[in-house]
Order: C-alpha cells, then sequence, then structure tokens
C-alpha cells in the first residue's frame, strides 16, 4: 500500500524563493537538509527537545524538527548558512561566537546564532536573567553556556549600542 | 616559544558558526539505505523465534536480518588500543545482533529499508517469541547466589575484582582516642547526552569496507569492525569527520561494526544508520553507577589511622570498559590521601542494564564524589574546617606511584586550594555560614579536591603518530590520527606545529577528517591523553621536518645547516638575518631539476610516563527549604593541567566539564523500571539536563606548574574539571542544611524526604 501523498509548496529561503514538492508528513528538517543540502540544520532528538534544529520562520525561532515541511508554504525561512556576507565573512553575531570562544563541538551552534539573532533583531535590550530564559530551548552539552552566554550579551549589546 | 600559550582563535570557529562543518550524516550519500535495530523489549531473555515475513514484504524494505542470521565473531567494544597479550585483551562478548537479550533494548535484528520511515513502519511487523529470564538491576543483587547469570564465563557475574592491601588494618584500628567515620555514597546511571546522536553510513568500494561514523577512535574502530567482521583489518577503511561531541560514548564501537556488516550483505550498497535520542540513552554506553562504602579511622588532629574502601561498579549486560573504571577509581583512593593501613576493593558486576563504558573522568568523578563527601564527614566528625583537613593530609609534593611512575612535581593540591580559596574568599565564607541560619533560604560553601592522570600508560600502549607534508607556498598539512571532537586539539595541534616547526600559526593547516587510509596510528580522544601524547608526537616530526629544511636551505645557501634557523616561515642564518622564505625554498625544493625533494616527515612517539593533573572545586549555594530547590549560586574550578596551550579553549574545556558536574550533582539519572528493567525516561525531557537558566557564570583558574615529562608542560585538562563539582556542591549543601547526601543526584525529591526525616535538624 503506498500512503505517500505530495504537496507542492513555495517559500523563501535564506532570501532565495524556491519551490518543493513535500511529502507531507516529513519534517521542515528533512527538507531542509534533504532537499536544500542545508546541512547547517542538525537534529539531535527530532522531537523539539534540544533546540539544534532551530530555524527563523518569519523571523521567529521554531524548531524545525516538529515543524511539518507543507506549513512552510508562504513562509520565509532563515538558516544561519543565510546570516554570512556574501563574500563569506561573518555576521557581527557569528563573530562574536568565535571571538568568546563559543564554539566547541559546534553541533549546538548553528540552532543558538539563530535564536540568538532572533533577539538582535528585535532590538530590545534585555536583562541577564531574560537573556538566559530566552536561550534556555537549547541544549549544549560541551560549554555550560558560558562563553555562549557572553558572545550573545555582547552581540546584543553592541547592536544596541549601534541602534541606540 | 611563540604560539604555544595563546589564545590562539579556533582552526574551526569559522566553519562551525557559518554552518559550513560537515559531520557523518551531512555527508551520507542521498541514496544510502536505512536501517533501523529491533531492541529487545525484556531486561532479560533468549529469543526464541522472530517471525519476520510480514516485515519483509512491507513497503520499501530491502532486507530482514535476525539474531539468527549474523557471524558468530565475537567481539569487543572497548574504546583501548589492541593488546597482543590475549590476557590483556578486552573481553569479546557482543555479536552483532544476540539472541539471549541481557538488557532492555539489546540489538536483536534489523530492517534495511529504501527510507527511515518504510523502516520503521517494518520494525513493528516483526514478532518476537521470548523465552524470559529472571533480571537483576543492582551490582550488590548481582553477585548474591542464586542470582541470574548474565554470562557464562563470569560466574556470580563478577567481571573484575581488584584490591590494595597496605599495613596492618586490624592493628591499626586498636590505637587509642580514634574516631571512626563511616559513610555509603552512591552515584547514578547517567548518560553523555552529547548533541549529535551517534550514526554511521557505510558501503563498499574496491572490496573493501568503509564506514563514515561518529566516533573518537577511528583506528580503533577499524580493528573492532575487522575482528566482528572476520575480515582483515586492512580491508576496512573509517572516516571519522567534525563530530557533535563524545564525552567517552563514541569511545566504544556503537553501530559501525553493524553498519558495515549490513553494506556487505547488500552488495555494498550504502547503509546508514542514525541512532534516535532513546536509543542514544538506552542502547550505547552509560556511566557507570558506583556504590561505595568507605570507613576511616582518624586522629583528633585529623591524620587517618586506617580506612578502608569497597566499591560495587554496575557494568551492565556487556563488559565494555569494564573493571578498568572501577579500578581507576579505586586507585585514586591510596594517593589523594595517603594513609599508611588500608584494605580496598572493587567489583564491578554484569546487571540488566544498558552497557557502561567510558565516560568524562573514567570512574573518578563517581569515586571523587564518594572521596570527597566522605572527607567532609570527616571533617564534621572531627570539627576541623574541610580546607585546614585537606590542607593537612592532601598528598604532599614529592610523592611518587610506585605503579604508574607519576610524581607530585609541584604542591598542586596546595596551590590550587589556596587559589580557589583566597578566590572565592572561602574561609570567611564558610565561618560565615557555620553560624546558626534561619528562614527558607539556607546557604553553604563547599570544596572537593580530585586526582587525575593523564593517559593510560603503564595499564595500555601510549603512541602517536604525526606526518608533516611541506607545500610549496611554506605551510605545512599536519595530519595526526588524533580526533577533534569539540574540545580543541585541532588548534592547540597547529599551534605546537607552528612552534615545532618554526612558522606562522596560519602556515599550519591540520588535516580534521581521520581517514585510516591515509592517517598515521594515533589511538584517538579518551584519558585526556591527546594534548600530551600527542604533543610529543608533533614535536617529534616537527623537528624532523625542520632538519629536512634546514638541511635543503644549507645546500641553497651554502652555508652548514648548524648556523641556520627557521623563524616565523623565514630561513635565517646564526645572526638572524633573513635570507630566504620557506616558501622560495619549498619551491625549489619540489621543482628543482637537480636535486628534487617532497619534504615530508612522519614520527611515532611511545610514551612511557604519566602525569598527574589535580585541582579542585568551590560551591555556593541557596537551598530553598519550601520548595525544596538547590541552586547553585557560584562555582569555580581550579585545574593544575601544566603548561596551557591555549587559555581560552583550556577555559571552555573547563566550563564544559563544570555543567557536567552540576548536572551530576543535581538533577542527571537514567531511571528503571523496578519491576521490568525498563528505561523510564530515556529523553531529553524527562531526563534533566541543565539549561542556561540552572548555571551561575562558571569560573576556571589555573595553577601553571609546567610538567616535566611533557615536550609542551602539558597534562590532562578533558576530563578533568567534570570530577569535583558534584561532591562541592553536595559539600555546600551540607553546610547549608546539615544534610550529608550519600547519594546525587540531588533532586528536589530526594530533599523533600531527607527533610522529611528531619535532616536539616542541626541548622
Ligand atoms: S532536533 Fe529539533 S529540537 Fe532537537
Ligand atoms: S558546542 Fe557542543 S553541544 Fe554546544
Amino acid at each position: 500500500m503506498n500512503d505517500r501523498q505530495f504537496k507542492h509548496i513555495r517559500c523563501t529561503i535564506n532570501s532565495r524563493a524556491v519551490d518543493a514538492m513535500v511529502d507531507v508528513r516529513a519534517s521542515l528538517t528533512e527538507l531542509l537538509r534533504g532537499e536544500f543540502a542545508l546541512t547547517s540544520v542538525k537534529h539531535g532528538c527530532d522531537v523539539g527537545e534540544c533546540g539544534a534544529c532551530t530555524v527563523l520562520i518569519d523571523g521567529e525561532p521554531f524548531n524545525s524538527c516538529i515543524y511539518l515541511a507543507v506549513w512552510a508554504d508562504g513562509k520565509d525561512i532563515t538558516t544561519v548558512d543565510g546570516l554570512a556576507e556574501p563574500d563569506g565573512s561573518l555576521s557581527p553575531l557569528q563573530q562574536a561566537f568565535v571571538d568568546e570562544g563559543a564554539i566547541q563541538c559546534g553541533f549546538c551552534t548553528p540552532g543558538l546564532i539563530l535564536t540568538a539573532q532572533s533577539l538582535i533583531n528585535r532590538g530590545e535590550p534585555l536583562s541577564d536573567e531574560e537573556l538566559r530564559r530566552e536561550l534556555a530551548g537549547h541544549l549544549c552539552r560541551c560549554t555550560g553556556y558560558e562563553n555562549i552566554f557572553k558572545a550573545v550579551r555582547r552581540a546584543l549589546d553592541e547592536s544596541l549600542g549601534k541602534k541606540g | 616559544m611563540g604560539y604555544t600559550g595563546k589564545r590562539m582563535p579556533r582552526v574551526d570557529a569559522k566553519d562551525k558558526a557559518a554552518g559550513r562543518a560537515k559531520y557523518a550524516a551531512d555527508l551520507c550519500v542521498r541514496d544510502a539505505l536505512v536501517a533501523k535495530v529491533l531492541h529487545a523489549e525484556r531486561a532479560h531473555a533468549l529469543v526464541r523465534s522472530i517471525n519476520t515475513d510480514r516485515a519483509r514484504q512491507a513497503e520499501g524494505v530491502e532486507a530482514v536480518f535476525t539474531c539468527f542470521d549474523v557471524p558468530k565473531y565475537y567481539f569487543p567494544t572497548a574504546g583501548h588500543p589492541w593488546s597482543t597479550d590475549p590476557e590483556h585483551q578486552d573481553v569479546a562478548d557482543r555479536l552483532l545482533l544476540t539472541d539471549h537479550v541481557r538488557f532492555w533494548g539489546d540489538d536483536i535484528a534489523v530492517v534495511v529499508a529504501r527510507d527511515e520511515l518504510s523502516a520503521v513502519k517494518a520494525l513493528r511487523e516483526l514478532e518476537v517469541e521470548y523465552e524470559d529470564l529472571p533480571f537483576v538491576l543492582d551490582a550488590q543483587a548481582a553477585m548474591e547466589p542464586g542470582a541470574p547469570q548474565l554470562h557464562e564465563a563470569f560466574p556470580g557475574n563478577v567481571l573484575g575484582h581488584s584490591s590494595i592491601r597496605r599495613g596492618d588494618l586490624e592493628a591499626a584500628i586498636r590505637e587509642p582516642g580514634l574516631i571512626r567515620v563511616e559513610g555509603w555514597y552512591d552515584t547514578p546511571t547517567v548518560q553523555h547526552c552529547h548533541i549529535e546522536n551517534h550514526n554511521c553510513w557505510a558501503y563498499m568500494e574496491g572490496g573493501r569496507v568503509t564506514v563514515v561514523t561518529s566516533t573518537q577512535i577511528p583506528h580503533i574502530v577499524r580493528r573492532i569492525v575487522g575482528q566482528a567482521l572476520g575480515r582483515p583489518w586492512g580491508d576496512v577503511r573509517i572516516i571519522k569527520p567534525y563530530i557533535g561531541g563524545g564525552f567517552g560514548n563514541k569511545q566504544d564501537a556503537l553501530y559501525e561494526p553493524l553498519c558495515a556488516w549490513l553494506t556487505t550483505m547488500l552488495g555494498g550498497r550504502p547503509v546508514r544508520i542514525e541512532c534516535t535520542r532513546e536509543e542514544t540513552f538506552h542502547c550505547n554506553r552509560v556511566r557507570h553507577a558506583i556504590r561505595s562504602h568507605i570507613i576511616s579511622w582518624v586522629r583528633p588532629d585529623g591524620s587517618f589511622a586506617a580506612r578502608k574502601l569497597e566499591c560495587w561498579s554496575n557494568q551492565g549486560g556487556y563488559a565494555s570498559h569494564g573493571h578498568g573504571i572501577a579500578a581507576k577509581g579505586m586507585n585514586a583512593f591510596p594517593q589523594i590521601y595517603p594513609c599508611d593501613n588500608l584494605e580496598c576493593d572493587a567489583w564491578t558486576v554484569f546487571t540488566n542494564l544498558p552497557p557502561a563504558g567510558a565516560m568524562r573522568g573514567y570512574g573518578i568523578p563517581q569515586a571523587t564524589f564518594a572521596g570527597e563527601a566522605h572527607i567532609d564527614d570527616v571533617a564534621r566528625a572531627i570539627g576541623m574546617s574541610p580546607l585546614e583537613l585537606r590542607r593537612k593530609i592532601a598528598m604532599p609534593k614529592g610523592y611518587r606511584d610506585d605503579f604508574s611512575g607519576n610524581v607530585n612535581w609541584s604542591d598542586s593540591f596546595r596551590a590550587c586550594m589556596e587559589a580557589g580559596a583566597k578566590a572565592t574568599d572561602f574561609e570567611r565564607r564558610f565561618a560565615e555560614l557555620s553560624k546558626p541560619q534561619t528562614g527558607n533560604i539556607r546557604r553553604g560553601v563547599g570544596m572537593a579536591l580530585y586526582w587525575y592522570n593523564t593517559g593510560v600508560w603503564p595499564i595500555s600502549l601510549e603512541s602517536s603518530s604525526c606526518r608533516m607534508v611541506l607545500n610549496q607556498d611554506g605551510s605545512v598539512q599536519v595530519f595526526t590520527g588524533e580526533t577533534e571532537i569539540g574540545q580543541g586539539c585541532d588548534t592547540v595541534y597547529a599551534q605546537m606545529t607552528a612552534d615545532a616547526v618554526g612558522i606562522p600559526f596560519e602556515s599550519v593547516h591540520v588535516v580534521t577528517v581521520q581517514d585510516t587510509d591515509t592517517t598515521p596510528y594515533g589511538s584517538g580522544a579518551y584519558a585526556s591523553r591527546q594534548t600530551y601524547v600527542g604533543g610529543f608526537a608533533i614535536d617529534n616530526t616537527g623537528k624532523i621536518l625542520r632538519g629536512k629544511i634546514l638541511d635543503y636551505a644549507a645546500k641553497l645557501t651554502k652555508l652548514p645547516a648548524g648556523q641556520l634557523g627557521l623563524r616565523e616561515g623565514f630561513i635565517e642564518n646564526d645572526r638572524g638575518e633573513r635570507l630566504m622564505s620557506l616558501a622560495e625554498l619549498a619551491t625549489e625544493a619540489l621543482y628543482s631539476m637537480e636535486d628534487s625533494r617532497h619534504i615530508t616527515a612522519e614520527a611515532t612517539a611511545q610514551i612511557k610516563s604519566n602525569a598527574y593533573s589535580f585541582g579542585c572545586s568551590f560551591a555556593e549555594v541557596e537551598v530553598d527549604l519550601r520548595l525544596c530547590r538547590i541552586r547553585v549560586t557560584r562555582l569555580m574550578n581550579v585545574h593544575d593541567c601544566g603548561k596551557l596551550i591555549n587559555p581560552q579553549l583550556a577555559e571552555a574545556q573547563v566550563h564544559g566539564g563544570m555543567s557536567m558536574g552540576m548536572g551530576y550533582a543535581l538533577s542527571e539519572q537514567l531511571r528503571f523500571d523496578e519491576k521490568t528493567g525498563r528505561p523510564l525516561n530515556g529523553n531529553l525531557l524527562d531526563y534533566k539536563l541543565l539549561t542556561f537558566t540552572d548555571h551561575p557564570r562558571l569560573e576556571a583558574l589555573f595553577c601553571e606548574n609546567a610538567e616535566p615529562t611533557s615536550p609542551f608542560g602539558t597534562k590532562a585538562l578533558g576530563e578533568p574539571p567534570a570530577c569535583p563539582p558534584a561532591p562541592a556542591i553536595r559539600n555546600a549543601v551540607l553546610q547549608a542544611t546539615g544534610i550529608a547526601f550519600g547519594a546525587i543526584p540531588m533532586t528536589p525529591e530526594k530533599l523533600f524526604r531527607a527533610l522529611e526525616e528531619g535532616g536539616g535538624s542541626d541548622v
């Protein structure tokens, strides 16, 4: 018995308009990794517990593993690949991760950077405690979160400083 | 030296920040078949039969194999270098699939399908008939007469027993005036929880098997795959790209042997196995739960007349790393606080739990929890401050361990203790908080020391190899068998190479991917060995390469090689004047019509030494008596890991270990149903990893006493940070509440029970 059903969707991925035939059962993680070879979208649990698969959908962070690919129709999706400049130079947030030693195995990194970027885009100041709460959906086993916190704090403050 | 000792940027950070770094699954070919393993739903049973008819006919299924189909080559899985002495070889107790189920989740069949969903659906069509056997989950219970037996070769379920006898305990304890302090200390089963689950994929090429895998130990996995398949080891090629953490779980052969076998059964087509998070929890490896019983006979001045330790290590269903873990923990006991009269025993016991293997610290987090909780119990019993007691009894400078040959060259324990005590104002805080406290929030400070050593000599082989290849532009490729797993070894190797050869940091290209076809032998990431052992290999190889370069420079400049130097990529004369760039030399050397040379170097360093690596933790906690919540408000680790090669990376490594230690203290525990042996919380929702909001700022300090046996002055740092936080937090809770926890994690539930039982009455 063949129970496969497909649906045609159109969306924007990293500022590029694309379309795809998607298996209605597929997650957005599978679509991005499989169809578009965006392997920066990691996965550590596939059920919304670790945050590794986070992408921005219309600017908001979502766990793409529990977001159906068909829901992406009409949406604007950003993966970490979309943050660097076209010449490959890193965004200020990405650079802060590098400078602050916030990266070890790197597996949690893309997801964390995207959530942090959404906070920066919001443009609101956050206390340390608020910032920790905003990032708490991401698990990292390597860093104790210490240098990640420093990197995001710095990038957020710098972006607010620039705007202010 | 130029680059070692500096905060050089991680060589892989940019690619990882940009999302370009490739991990095993990212490299998998799109047409790979997907294999899914059927895990037994019994803690102990024999598989009578498996009906595969319906599964074979399911849509998308290519093949089904059961425990009755696999070759009978028993293999060991532990990530140890092979021993050519049969007496010292790891226990070969695994088959690719088994008909004797020894834990809930054991591998009994496998479905290979065109896609994951088809494979998962077909698994449900397999019908298994079991013959149930009685099971046992507790290590001490498994040693009782009449307990269920797991392995024929190990009657009584005892995989290993070792002991230490020193002096005369019976006579020593008759000394008048001794205070006897006794305690039981339990550590839980926990899992590594690297964020990337183990995964691998395999294919055949030229009649040989290649496995691309998320492992810490590619060369060792190659040997194990060879053993499991009954193939010559040279027939197997292992490729290890970036991995998303390992912490010891990936220091075992996990699903590489099965994956390799499947591709051989499917005409060499690519097959992938990707563990789910649940499989990572239940079907990979866990940390040994160890129960310790300690009795100390103490003089009123704090010195020990005699001590006794017994510990029982829960091995789970298969040997994996086995008794090495409990033995290492036991061996620390008489060293950290030397005592003339000792009796120590450690047993490693098979039970029907998931197999326990290596995990960051290798027995030392367990031993440190028991040993350091006990030291605070002793301090209380004799009314001495925990800092004062440790100052008095910790291993003295100059101590030498006969077995390993380790020498405590500097007074590491006291140096670290004093630095940490000063930075946290421990003595004042301790005195302040020792006064009676009132109210709902109680505070306490605590500390703990830890003992560690570097690498595995003299228990196992320690060797590491390196190859360097000079490019025409004066840059150098570095190949080692040692693996980057997130800890930053590629970066420190680049720093070491730059200094050893005499070239700029940017001119070093560390080849991060290990490919056993091209990478020289190295045992891999474990035992906190790589900076130490790999350092010898890099130093040796760098010197050979430098010698060859200067040799060619002598020919070109017509000056004796002894008068030439190489610094920052330039050939210099003995007055420090630059004569030519290394790029010019390298280009000339390669393309010379008269004397063409491809300048390369290779060396193997075998190390017959080991090095102590000591330190401590200081913790401060707030205990909310009504909510039964323990909050760590300050945590500091102090390490003497020798010279730091890269202070930023070292600090980051310490933070990660501290975090793991905090989770061990407060929240992490894999639970099993007593009635069935079924795991209860094998997912990241119910297994409580700490998050951003649970952490205080993590503080790391270092006392850099250069290790004299190491070319770069380094010793272990990878694992040590995870060892002391849990007992330091436990001891802080003791001060805050008067409750002497004998088991971690100190969950709200356990705190509630302890308070109900009247704990904390003395505060
Ligand atoms: S993979 Fe999506 S949250 Fe873990
Ligand atoms: S850096 Fe490894 S999980 Fe975060």
